[in-house]
């Protein structure tokens, strides 16, 4: 994300060009002695696992059985086949898209509303934040009883909350807003304290009202904030898995079934058969990667 | 600046963002039917939540053992890998410094069904040790980011005079830096602890001993019970036990935790 603005270091071996060989090769060992941990780490419990994911996606792997030999593809075309593959994207999506618009919109208005350091605000900005301590699994236990007839303070209102797919889908949009806004307020508050008073000073002063301000100074200041949240908000919600199982456990009728629901299902949840859900998982990835690049593109294109 | 219809509606919206808390607060020891708390407040739904089945004590227990085992591991791992990548020059320094960022590009789904068939392979199923460890690895693109930033924030002058002092390059970290780092420590144990005492998914694939599970999955799954009708006061107060320990944190460290946000990771 910032990694551009990492500044160079040139560390402690950068001492006096006189050094000897020996010396300079002394600060490399230790360097590596003390990155080794992380090396470790990422070489067993990340590469090792992204390697063997890619080794699953085209073997017949069960999850009791285990390795029974190299089948591709025909893992991917069993679950590009599966009849609940498409409607799950298509459900991904559209919830991505909704959940983005609706959590980056509130943020923003947050953050403009506690902009402002005063004793109001800190109450408002403490408020906002707290949802965000929560689990998300946490959050979705809350809600599921916030929800359910039985137990809900709405239950006067004789809606059903997770009964069909339309409500579903808002009940848990709301769930999500309500642990998220206060973080993503939180990083476009960043921003716009970023932005120097002068600006605001010299748009004043060329007569710009709030709402000209606001459309021609804040936005276009704030659009490295916005691009990061946006580039979070649509990874989280294209990988969305807890509040889902949950909440509504893919239903009604499997409306709000999520990828990574059925990355679960095939894997221990009936389905077991750890290679189609290795290769959904491949697939998953090379969707992600996608996204961000052209994400990255789009967000990068406006500023030019 | 805030005349009273804006402190209205802003008044309103802050309500909107605590009334499910208070609500679950005041829900988990009020009178319900369906739950063990029938007539009366109390606390009958703990009782419910304390006694089911290895107890709420195990549960507690191998949450906070997982929680500070991930905690404890990211804090070395990331110290020492922060120190290496902000202080020294190394081959193989940049590559290795992206591929543990690319963790963050690699969905936790996409991780966790080959882990799972690994941590079998070492012997770690069903563990909560190897539960951290997964855990650590996914801490480790944001902690060694923290903590490389870190380092490079601590004047050159500092580590190099300690130097010249005589200090070999542990004695300079022990001494010198681990002092000058320790906001960046803080945000990133707290961000450890939080990640790991709230994960559900991580466990859910590879915890499958219901003795072994951590608080999370254990309320989860004790919605499920008695004939299949949810006693969700139990529920309630499930959530106010897992939420309890974070809000707390929260609060205690806000100060840290968002002055740490403004000044540190996102800035630039």
């Amino acid at each position: 994300m910032t990694l551009t603005t990492v500044p160079e270091r040139s560390g402690l071996d950068s001492g006096p060009a006189a050094g000897s060989r020996a010396r300079r090769r002394r600060p490399a060992l230790t360097g590596w002695a003390y990155a080794a941990p992380t090396a470790l780490f990422v070489a067993i419990f990340f590469v090792t696992p992204i390697l063997l994911v890619g080794r699953m996606s085209v073997s017949d792997w069960g999850l009791f059985t285990g390795d029974r030999g190299l089948n591709a593809p025909e893992n991917f075309t069993d679950v590009v086949e599966y009849r609940l593959f498409w409607p799950a994207v298509w459900f991904t999506v559209k919830y991505t898209v909704v959940t983005t618009v609706i959590l980056l919109g509130l943020a923003l208005l947050m953050a403009l509303i506690v902009q402002e350091s005063s004793r109001w605000t800190g109450f408002l900005r403490t408020s906002f934040l707290v949802p965000s301590a929560l689990g998300l699994a946490s959050a979705s236990l809350l809600f599921y009883a916030l929800y359910s007839p039985q137990s809900s303070p709405f239950g006067f209102l004789g809606v059903s909350f997770l009964g069909t797919p339309t409500a579903a889908l808002w009940s848990t949009v709301a769930l999500i807003v309500w642990r998220f806004a206060g973080f993503y307020m939180l990083l476009l508050l960043v921003g716009l304290q970023g932005i120097s008073a002068d600006v605001y000073e010299a748009a004043r002063l060329d007569g710009a009202g709030r709402r000209q301000t606001f459309r021609y100074v804040t936005l276009p200041l704030l659009r490295s904030s916005i691009a990061l949240c946006t580039i979070l908000c649509v990874t989280g919600s294209m990988l969305a898995f807890d509040q889902f199982y949950l909440l509504t456990k893919g239903g009604p009728d499997n409306s709000t079934l999520t990828i990574v629901q059925l990355i679960y299902n095939f894997a221990f949840f009936g389905g077991n058969h750890l290679g189609r859900a290795a290769a959904l998982s491949i697939m998953v990835l090379a969707a992600l990667l996608i996204a961000n690049v052209l994400q990255f593109r789009g967000l990068r294109g406006k500023e030019g | 600046m805030f005349r009273t219809p804006q402190k209205v509606f802003t008044g309103g919206l802050a309500l909107l963002f605590l009334f499910p808390l208070v609500w679950a607060s005041v829900a988990s020891v009020s009178p319900q039917a369906g739950s063990a708390q029938i007539g009366g407040w109390g606390f009958g739904n703990y009782r419910t939540l304390a006694n089911y089945q290895a107890g709420i004590g195990q549960y507690l227990l191998n949450s906070t053992a997982v929680s500070l085992m991930t905690v404890l591991f990211t804090l070395i791992v990331s110290l020492l890998g922060g120190y290496a990548f902000a202080q020294f020059r190394f081959p193989g320094r940049d590559v290795l410094f992206l591929v543990t960022l690319a963790i963050l590009m690699v969905p936790y789904a996409t991780l966790l069904i080959p882990l799972y068939v690994l941590l079998n392979r070492l012997g770690l199923q069903d563990s909560l040790l190897g539960l951290a460890l997964v855990l650590t690895m996914f801490q480790l693109p944001f902690a060694t980011f923290m903590m490389r930033i870190s380092f490079e924030a601590v004047p050159k002058d500092l580590a190099e005079s300690a130097q010249v002092d005589g200090c070999g390059s542990l004695r300079t970290l022990g001494h010198v830096l681990v002092p000058a780092v320790r906001p960046g420590l803080i945000t990133v144990g707290l961000f450890a602890f939080l990640a790991a005492w709230n994960d559900f998914i991580t466990p859910l694939v590879l915890i499958s001993d219901s003795a072994k599970m951590p608080l999370p999955l254990a309320v989860a799954n004790m919605r499920q019970q008695v004939m299949g009708i949810v006693d969700y006061g139990a529920t309630e107060a499930g959530v106010v036990v897992l939420a309890l320990p974070c809000v707390v944190l929260f609060l205690a460290l806000q100060r840290h935790y968002v002055r740490g946000f403004m000044s540190g990771a996102l800035k630039g």
